[in-house]
């Protein structure tokens, strides 16, 4: 089959499953609310019942859009830095982004400030900074080549180590009360999205038009820059354009939903498994399936507990990592 | 002028040590030319400066009368292949999928290839019959079948030269005449030229139209093999003993390097 088919078919297959994960999260909940009836509310007829439209329209489309926005650009920016940096443990947080954005989302708890823009604006700055320092630091120690995979790594890993121990200072600093708070923004939380925020989600599209534009550079680039530059890609122009756009919008994501955990990591590679290497293809893949995947761990993550919510981030890895073992061995078998 | 490629007076330094100095040849359209010297001659790096992919420290190169630094990465891949020494087979491509990235400089910005690309694909892994394994991994290929997908990949790249660095180094002597009839014929029929580094002065000498003897980054010689395969030079600049003498299978200079042992004895100790 044609490459451009297949992507279309792919799309369209995971485009249906997002919109029906999504019908199925805003219709559960405490509030009643049938699938039928959830459906019906969505297209504007059948308005019954104010309360449950207001439920529908206010609170829970707008959770499931920021859900699939997360998971999205989480799930395409593991994809990203695993082609870049070569490494197939690589994750959206790789380069320092969860250090900094950790670190400066803190600090903004700690002073008080309010979870919008506040805390977002602090986290965002904060994981800008890290970047910018790491990316200098792998282009000053290789001079010539520039950007090269191994000090890129290195130095995200590093400064991770290091912001985590500033964090555990931090948090040992703190008094009860706002440990939580911290806790809960660490391990990930949807809980706290307000809709004006929604419009900032819009921000991740264009770069997810440029990351798949970019798709065929990116497999050619898993052949080694130098065969990558042999077949007519401008490497440097094409790691550096990847690089600024998947920090930005992953830091733009993580600024509003803290960091939420895994889903970057096990996506990209369960795709891998049943699409195969091309990053044509595994582009919108991850965006949608990414984006199914955390609307489905965000559910649960509301339904399960008796009372009150848990943070998203124990449900991505609680079924994450099975679900990938267990395809991990079915393929191999 | 028939020049497709003109180098003058290039050298290369990495900080302060000196990789090539003073270089200069030019090589015909649909030339054979065969890049030989020892380990660490700068043979790979000059192979890197005539595709673009080093930067010289002083001189120029010319493609097409044209230097080098004006063409864009994407230009400059619309003629020129390479068939690198190393292949980087971590993640689980296709022969078909890696041969068909060969068109990537001719295509569009989606970077979608239509029919005519599948069918140059295909026409490219017959040419170097890797056809019946186009569904297989690069990983599950053995030595020869993995040259041959790469060479195909270069060859469905269209190129007016083809670049190959030490194409047959891991091969055993079928499968490197294999190649070398592969590069023969595909230059036989579309006038293609062809820059190759080689180890094996042999074939060097059976293949090559002429030959540039490297060493410790200074030309030795240019000339057609007979002239360049020339026992002092050779002695000197690999410095082991050398016999050179006709091969017996056509007029080719034949070389064989020769171990202490069947040396005379009072030549041994030296």
């Amino acid at each position: 089959m044609p490459i451009g088919r297949k992507i279309v078919l792919i799309t369209l297959l995971l485009g249906m499953v997002l919109i029906l994960i999504s019908i199925i999260a805003i219709s559960a909940g405490s509030a009643g609310g049938h699938f039928w009836e959830t459906l019906a509310i969505l297209k504007g007829k059948g308005v019954s019942d104010h309360a449950t439209a207001t439920i529908i329209w206010q609170i829970r489309l707008p959770r499931v859009l920021l859900a699939a926005a997360v998971g999205g650009t989480l799930a395409l920016g593991g994809l990203v830095f695993q082609a870049l940096l070569r490494n197939p443990l690589a994750e959206p947080y790789i380069l320092g982004i969860s250090g900094g954005s950790a670190i400066g989302a803190i600090m903004a708890m700690l002073l008080g400030l309010s979870y919008f823009p506040g805390v977002a604006l602090f986290s965002f700055t904060g994981s800008l900074l890290v970047l910018a320092f790491v990316t200098a630091l792998a282009g000053t120690t290789l001079g010539s080549s520039m950007l090269s995979r191994d000090s890129l790594l290195l130095g995200g890993v590093m400064m991770n180590a290091f912001c985590a121990a500033v964090i555990m200072f931090l948090i040992s600093m703190t008094r009860t009360f706002q440990v939580q708070h911290i806790l809960y923004w660490l391990m990930g939380d949807l809980s706290r999205l307000q809709n004006n925020q929604l419009p900032i989600l819009l921000v991740v599209l264009p770069c997810f038009v440029v990351i798949f534009i970019l798709g065929r550079p990116m497999n050619l680039l898993l052949l080694g820059r130098e065969t990558a530059a042999a077949m007519g890609i401008n490497v440097k122009n094409t790691v550096l354009l990847l690089l600024v756009i998947t920090s930005l919008m992953v830091s733009i994501i993580v600024s509003l939903s803290g960091l939420v955990g895994f889903v970057g990591l096990v996506i990209p590679h369960i795709f891998r498994l049943l699409l195969g290497p091309d990053h044509r293809l595994l582009v919108p893949a991850c965006i949608l399936g990414g984006g199914s995947y955390l609307i489905i761990c965000d559910l649960l993550a509301r339904i399960l507990p008796a009372s009150g919510e848990m943070p998203v981030g124990i449900i991505t890895a609680l079924v994450g990592a099975p679900l990938f073992i267990l395809l991990l061995v079915r393929r191999t078998a | 002028m028939n020049h497709i490629l003109d180098i003058n007076n290039i050298s290369l330094k990495y900080s302060d040590k000196l990789i090539l100095q003073d270089i200069s040849f030019a090589v015909a359209k649909g030339e054979f030319f065969v890049i030989i010297g020892p380990n660490g001659a700068g043979k790979t790096s000059l192979l890197k400066i005539l595709a673009g992919l080093e930067k010289i420290s002083h001189g120029c190169v010319k493609v097409r009368g044209k230097n080098i630094r004006d063409y864009s990465r994407r230009t400059l891949s619309q003629f020129m292949a390479i068939v690198p020494q190393q292949i980087e087979i971590g993640f689980p491509f296709s022969v078909a999928e890696t041969v068909i990235m060969g068109r990537t400089p001719h295509l569009g910005i989606l970077g979608m290839e239509g029919k005519d690309d599948f069918h140059m694909a295909r026409e490219a892994m017959e040419f170097t019959d890797v056809a019946h394994l186009a569904d297989r991994k690069l990983h599950q290929l053995s030595g020869g079948e993995l040259q041959r997908a790469v060479i195909a990949r270069a060859i469905c790249q269209q190129p007016e030269v083809i670049l190959l660095d030490e194409p047959t180094t891991a091969l055993d002597p079928a499968h490197q005449l294999k190649i070398m009839d592969l590069m023969e014929k595909f230059r036989r029929e579309h006038g293609t030229t062809i820059i190759m580094v080689s180890h094996d002065l042999n074939l060097a000498s059976m293949y090559g139209d002429r030959l540039l003897l490297l060493k410790e980054g200074r030309v030795v010689k240019t000339g057609a093999p007979g002239s360049v395969l020339n026992k002092l030079l050779l002695e000197e600049s690999y410095g082991c003993r050398m016999q050179v003498d006709e091969s017996p299978v056509g007029q080719v200079a034949r070389v064989t390097p020769i171990p202490a042992k069947f040396l005379p004895v009072h030549e041994q100790n030296q």
